[in-house]
């Protein structure tokens, strides 16, 4: 009988423990998402960007008269702060595209604005045209990787909706105007990339421990290790020097 | 002399170096693509097998294509681009002359057509000589070695309304599509191939491909029916700089295109005759 009892407040135990870390586990995932932000920055002088010669197309040197373009592999505000840096969670385990924005990747003054694109896997992003000269959109995937494409887009062209399957860095072009080259970074989970002065915010992020990730054109990359707490911020800088 | 000999030497070697990153950008194993040895075609009233194409790919096709359908072949390494296209690497599953919208596998019958004519400008002959059950054997052969004929469908091939009269004013609309679409930008405005930007075109690779002439009697790669010449510009050319012009023609403009483009072509064509008569100045560079 006794034996019995033990063995009935054992299983009870147990289912109870069960409850309870099922519960949890589902306070984890659904608790105020917290956020990982930063500044990266750029040490010593910033290279020379060499400017860009469009005179194979008069419309975009027109755009450009009084803001001659330059290169943008290292963009360096007054303030030190390195724009065009990706940070994403290394080895992200969480929900699947957990990025539910739409950004856009517009050509404007025969440039790609923004230069960079972070992106979620699967999450839909638009390129759009602002230009009265035709591009034509470019994406250069490994193929055993992703799946590339390349379709026009003329002056007035409608927008083009994408999404990408896989985690690449994936390099883009315009071969009408072989200057115009930017990237789509594919990362799992949130990403963010820096702004001009160098900020981040990686919205979207659980509680939990993370190993942060930032990449840097070509293919630079640092990590930093942060605890998110529940609904809370947690900071991640990173200084680059190429 | 010596000092310039040794500096030959270290650039053909970083160039070497360099250039081997572009061709191995995919290298699958003899396993894995031996596992897809159960790929079929149905083509041509055929069925095609894998292990029927064995012999005729190792006799004809080995050279340029390689062993591994990587574009390795022993010949490879003297096609040089433009004048002489870098053989299809199978592997990558990405083809220019397709049926099917951009960024899509293509269908059977655009693999079996792409053997039968071969590619004008390149070293790509004309195979015709094989009989329609070796051709589908290939087919079967070339899909083997691209992991994407597995986890893909081939898209949807381009619907493409039937072929209307040719008018003088639908030669006249094609111009205004030719202008508005910019084909003029690599094809210029003769279609001579000298717009500003086909000097530096190249393609997915990184090596530098011409854009399409339309005057210098040479059919286009994808075949040179009014209906192949629609399908080139609406699909575009997957892996080159050729995009596709789906969401900016309509089907019924596309039309107009093909007549204004015959008539840059030496081919005789009705709207050729018909240009003769109008006495149409070419589109203006500068809009």
């Amino acid at each position: 009988m006794k034996r019995q009892r033990n063995f009935v407040a054992l299983v009870s135990t147990i289912v109870l423990l069960c409850c309870g870390a099922l519960l949890l586990n589902q306070k984890v995932s659904a608790a105020g998402e917290g956020k990982i932000t930063g500044n990266v920055k750029f040490e010593g002088a910033p290279p020379h960007m060499r400017g860009i010669d469009m005179s194979k197309d008069p419309w975009c040197v027109k755009a450009n008269a009084d803001h001659p373009q330059h290169l943008e592999n290292v963009v360096v505000a007054t303030n030190g702060g390195l724009e065009n840096v990706v940070l994403y969670i290394d080895g992200w385990s969480g929900d699947a595209t957990v990025e539910k924005t739409v950004p856009v990747f517009d050509q404007k003054n025969c440039m790609y604005t923004p230069h960079i694109l972070g992106l979620d896997v699967n999450q839909t992003f638009k390129v759009t045209t602002s230009d009265q000269t035709a591009h034509n959109i470019h994406p250069l995937p490994n193929p055993m990787i992703n799946v590339g494409w390349n379709q026009s887009q003329p002056p007035g062209a409608p927008p083009i909706e994408k999404s990408w399957k896989n985690p690449e860095v994936i390099p883009v072009q315009c071969n009408i105007h072989p200057w115009m080259h930017g990237y789509f970074v594919v990362v799992k989970g949130p990403v963010a990339v820096t702004d001009d002065s160098g900020n981040y915010t990686i919205e979207n992020v659980p509680p939990g421990t993370y190993t942060v990730k930032a990449w840097h054109e070509p293919d630079t990359t640092q990590t930093a290790k942060v605890t998110v707490s529940a609904g809370g911020s947690a900071t991640a800088n990173f200084s680059f020097n190429k | 002399m010596r000092t310039r000999l040794h500096k030959w030497f270290l650039l053909l070697g970083a160039a070497a170096f360099f250039a081997l990153p572009l061709t191995s950008r995919a290298q699958l194993t003899t396993e894995d693509i031996a596992s897809r040895d159960n790929m079929e075609s149905h083509v041509a009233g055929y069925t095609g097998h894998v292990q029927d194409a064995a012999y005729d790919y190792r006799r004809y096709c080995v050279g340029c294509h390689g062993d591994m359908g990587d574009a390795n072949g022993e010949v490879a390494q003297w096609l040089l681009p433009p004048m002489w296209p870098k053989p299809r690497n199978f592997q990558l599953g990405v083809f220019k002359c397709r049926s099917t919208p951009t960024g899509t596998l293509p269908t059977d019958d655009d693999l079996f057509n792409a053997i039968t004519r071969g590619f004008d400008r390149s070293a790509m002959p004309i195979w015709n000589q094989f009989t329609k059950y070796q051709r589908a054997n290939l087919v079967a052969y070339v899909k083997h070695f691209s992991p994407r004929f597995v986890t893909e469908k081939p898209g949807t091939p381009i619907s493409i309304p039937p072929e209307p009269e040719v008018t003088p004013e639908r030669i006249k609309a094609g111009r205004e599509v030719f202008a508005r679409v910019q084909c003029w930008k690599c094809h210029g405005v003769q279609g001579m191939a000298n717009g500003p930007s086909a000097s530096t075109l190249q393609d997915d690779l990184g090596f530098p491909i011409a854009a399409f002439n339309f005057t210098d009697g040479t059919r286009p790669k994808c075949g040179d029916t009014d209906e192949d010449i629609y399908r080139i510009f609406m699909t575009g050319l997957d892996g080159t700089p050729m995009p596709s012009f789906a969401d900016n023609i309509k089907p019924d403009e596309a039309w107009d295109l093909v007549f204004y483009l015959r008539t840059f072509m030496q081919q005789p064509s009705k709207a050729k005759e018909i240009a003769k008569t109008l006495n149409l100045k070419p589109v203006s560079a500068n809009p």
